[in-house]
């Protein structure tokens, strides 16, 4: 039977498992929304279509499945953008589907035309153009097979609107075969007795695990590894959860604000092994100075993560769980030699350098003890999602992660306005999970329409809003080296209450330090969405610091 | 250094561009580009010189193109044995003296003379890596009009 495009579309989708959709309409994917209207998927209107594509990122960073999301032509497309970077440097399997103009309009500035292939080619893994219903049903296989595997990352099919409406037969039976992709999922064997080699060498090992660990789902592996070598774990901003924050071997984010013991660890180390980690600017500092005195094994499924930022000794490409299934199977009979006075002297920098801010009986709320108390009263077992800035790295120095896939955040290309949507996602994949944002004043409000979509779909969103003021993080920069000149940086807050009893949800305005455990408990207690202002010390800042380009052996605060 | 590199790609609309933006997005150089269907005709093959002293960048260049999912097979030719050419085609003005320059060109350079016009010269040139510096050279002394060049194609040996 010929069914049209729109239902092919529809139909492949099921096949792909697909359960939830977040989108908006518009004139070129009527079609498709007249497919949703009574088809076995959710679909969730969002208020924006940035907020679609950051909901379907956030479903899928908590869920390990394909987040899809929906747009129509032109401006609806165009605003998916940032969404698709966002989940393009973070590695995010994703679908963005966007209508297009009519195929025979194509290229001629129609009404809400763009070039949409142009605008996300260098922001996405991959995308289509589908100009023939033929190749529908079989480039949305491919386009899913692409975004789950390898390195995951968004693939984006532009629909023109008159294939919504051609027919044809709906065939899923054909397999996906590239003949020009093809990734590496085991370690080389030669590399594998290599980096053994190198790590029974060792006498001060230290692993990094980044955004691959989770996207891996490699926790086991990682675990008796580090526990086999004993060597300390840091993680980086997307490896969050990878391994236990709470385990001793754990020495929390390295970098830019990383801890100091973290920074010191991957300074004096001899042996670096960097899981799924791709040596960001802001985990590196100043790059002659990285691990200066440590041989680096650098685990990756993407090959051109490898010696691109930092010179590697022992690169594996491949999958991390397999790779570290297989050091670990080699190293089971090893005597490895003993660790125990690098052990030691880590043990010591966490005692002496614990991450740590000013506890005074009066004056405002720090936003640091507002973290640590959710974290108290969540028991660690919340997912929580952040904006961008001073809020994001709070939440990673002060909530402790001891589980993979709760800590939801845009690392790579830092965009404000991800966390509130990206929440919404998360708690839609995990209705029994409480969801927590942690938002700065100003990030929120770069995707605050999207109250409307928490209230109408009573989606249990809890917002945290750490009110300074300020765009926190560039208030800082400016105080600590544009000698306090506050360009740009003061915020004339709306009033957030207000704000969210006219969307219909429940605000909350906490100003004194005593509220704060109440506040708290209230917020986690209420079955529905809550937006909290939390009003705090303008002037904190985020600490221990490396000042960009900096050695990460040189940090500001945190040593005193 | 100047870098040949053959890409094998497929052969569909949108990929030279997804090439070249690959290029512009990541501030590579590219020197040429010649793009032409191969025996098959599902594939088209590229070849590339980029100049670049930089290792790093020429692993870049290799690893990222071969990331890209339509790119099949990418080759280095720098450290291999290679077959090069070029072609131009140069338009050049007429007028006595020149006569004799062209025809030393044409004895010491594979060069043509397709057209001989009233006012001009057109001349067909093969050139190779190791001739085209001095090709160019002589051509310059010519006063050359008008120049079109395929960019460098490549086999391996």
């Amino acid at each position: 039977m010929k069914i049209n495009g729109a239902n092919i579309l529809g139909q492949a989708l099921i096949k792909e498992g697909v359960e939830h959709i977040f989108g908006y309409p518009g004139g070129s994917v009527i079609p498709i929304f007249d497919f949703l209207y009574d088809a076995p998927i959710n679909f969730f209107l969002t208020r924006h279509e940035q907020a679609a594509v950051h909901a379907a990122d956030g479903y899928a960073r908590s869920s390990g499945k394909v987040g899809v999301c929906l747009a129509t032509s032109g401006p609806g497309a165009t605003n998916l953008a940032t969404g698709i970077a966002t989940a393009h440097m973070d590695s995010v399997p994703l679908i963005a589907i966007t209508g297009q103009v009519k195929t025979s309009l194509i290229g001629n500035d129609a009404f809400q035309e763009a070039d949409v292939i142009g605008v996300t080619r260098s922001i996405s893994k991959h995308n289509y153009l589908i100009k023939d219903i033929k190749d529908l049903a079989p480039t949305v296989k491919e386009a899913f097979y692409l975004a789950r595997s390898g390195r995951p990352g968004p693939v984006v099919i532009d629909l023109p609107v008159d294939i919504q409406t051609q027919t044809a037969e709906f065939d899923y039976s054909g397999e996906v075969d590239l003949r020009s992709y093809k990734p590496t999922y085991f370690g080389h064997p030669g590399q594998i007795k290599k980096a053994v080699k190198v790590i029974r060498d060792s006498k001060k090992p230290c692993i990094i695990a980044g955004g691959g660990v989770i996207i891996s789902n490699v926790t086991d592996e990682l675990f008796k590894f580090a526990e086999k070598i004993n060597a300390p774990v840091t993680t980086t901003l997307m490896g969050m959860g990878g391994f236990p924050s709470t385990h001793e071997l754990s020495l929390g984010m390295p970098g830019m604000h990383g801890t100091v013991y973290a920074n010191m660890a991957i300074t004096e180390c001899d042996l670096l092994i960097s899981v799924g980690c791709r040596f960001d600017d802001r985990v590196t500092g100043k790059v002659s100075e990285f691990a200066p005195q440590a041989k680096i094994i650098h685990i990756d499924i993407d090959p051109t993560s490898i010696s691109k930022n930092i010179k590697v000794d022992v690169p594996i490409v491949g999958d991390a769980k397999n790779i570290l299934g297989q050091l670990n199977e080699e190293l089971a009979s090893c005597q490895l030699k003993a660790c125990g006075k690098w052990q030691k002297q880590v043990g010591d920098w966490k005692k002496k350098y614990p991450l740590k801010y000013k506890k005074e009986k009066d004056g405002k709320i720090k936003p640091q003890a507002i973290i640590e108390e959710i974290y108290n009263q969540t028991k660690g077992q919340a997912i929580i999602v952040t904006e961008v800035g001073q809020n994001q790295m709070w939440a990673a120095q002060f909530y402790q992660y001891d589980f993979p896939r709760h800590f939801l955040s845009s690392g790579g290309l830092g965009t404000m306005g991800y966390g509130f949507p990206a929440a919404i996602g998360a708690k839609i994949a995990n209705p029994q999970k409480e969801v927590v944002v942690i938002a700065g004043d100003g990030s929120i409000q770069m995707n605050i329409q999207e109250l409307a979509t928490v209230a109408s779909y009573n989606i249990g969103v809890k917002v945290v809003i750490l009110n300074n003021g300020y765009l926190g993080m560039v208030r800082q920069w400016q105080e600590l080296f544009y000698n306090r000149r506050y360009s740009g940086t003061t915020l004339n807050n709306p009033d957030f209450v207000k704000v969210a009893s006219g969307y219909g949800v429940k605000g909350v305005k906490v100003e004194k330090k005593k509220d704060v455990i109440g506040a708290v408990a209230d917020i986690l207690k209420h079955k529905g969405p809550v937006f909290a202002d939390f009003l705090i010390e303008e002037e904190e800042n985020v600490f221990p610091m490396v000042p960009a380009g900096e050695a990460i052996s040189r940090m500001i605060g945190g040593m005193a | 250094m100047k870098h040949t590199i053959q890409a094998l790609v497929e052969n569909k609309f949108g990929v030279l561009a997804r090439i070249a933006s690959l290029f512009s997005a990541r501030g590579y150089n590219i020197e040429s580009l010649a793009v032409g269907e191969t025996q098959d005709s599902t594939v088209s093959c590229m070849t590339i010189v980029v100049d670049t002293s930089d290792e790093k960048i020429l692993e870049q260049i290799k690893k990222q193109l071969n990331k890209l999912i339509d790119v099949i097979q990418v080759v280095d030719f720098t450290k291999r044995e290679y077959i090069d050419k070029e072609l131009f085609l140069a338009k050049i003005d007429k007028n006595k003296k020149d006569r004799e320059v062209i025809d030393n060109l044409v004895k010491k350079y594979p060069v043509e003379i397709v057209e001989d016009a009233v006012n001009y010269y057109i001349l067909e040139i093969r050139a190779d890596r190791h001739n085209i510096d001095d090709i160019l050279k002589e051509l310059r002394k010519l006063g050359v009009q008008e120049l079109a060049r395929t960019g460098r194609l490549a086999i391996g040996k």
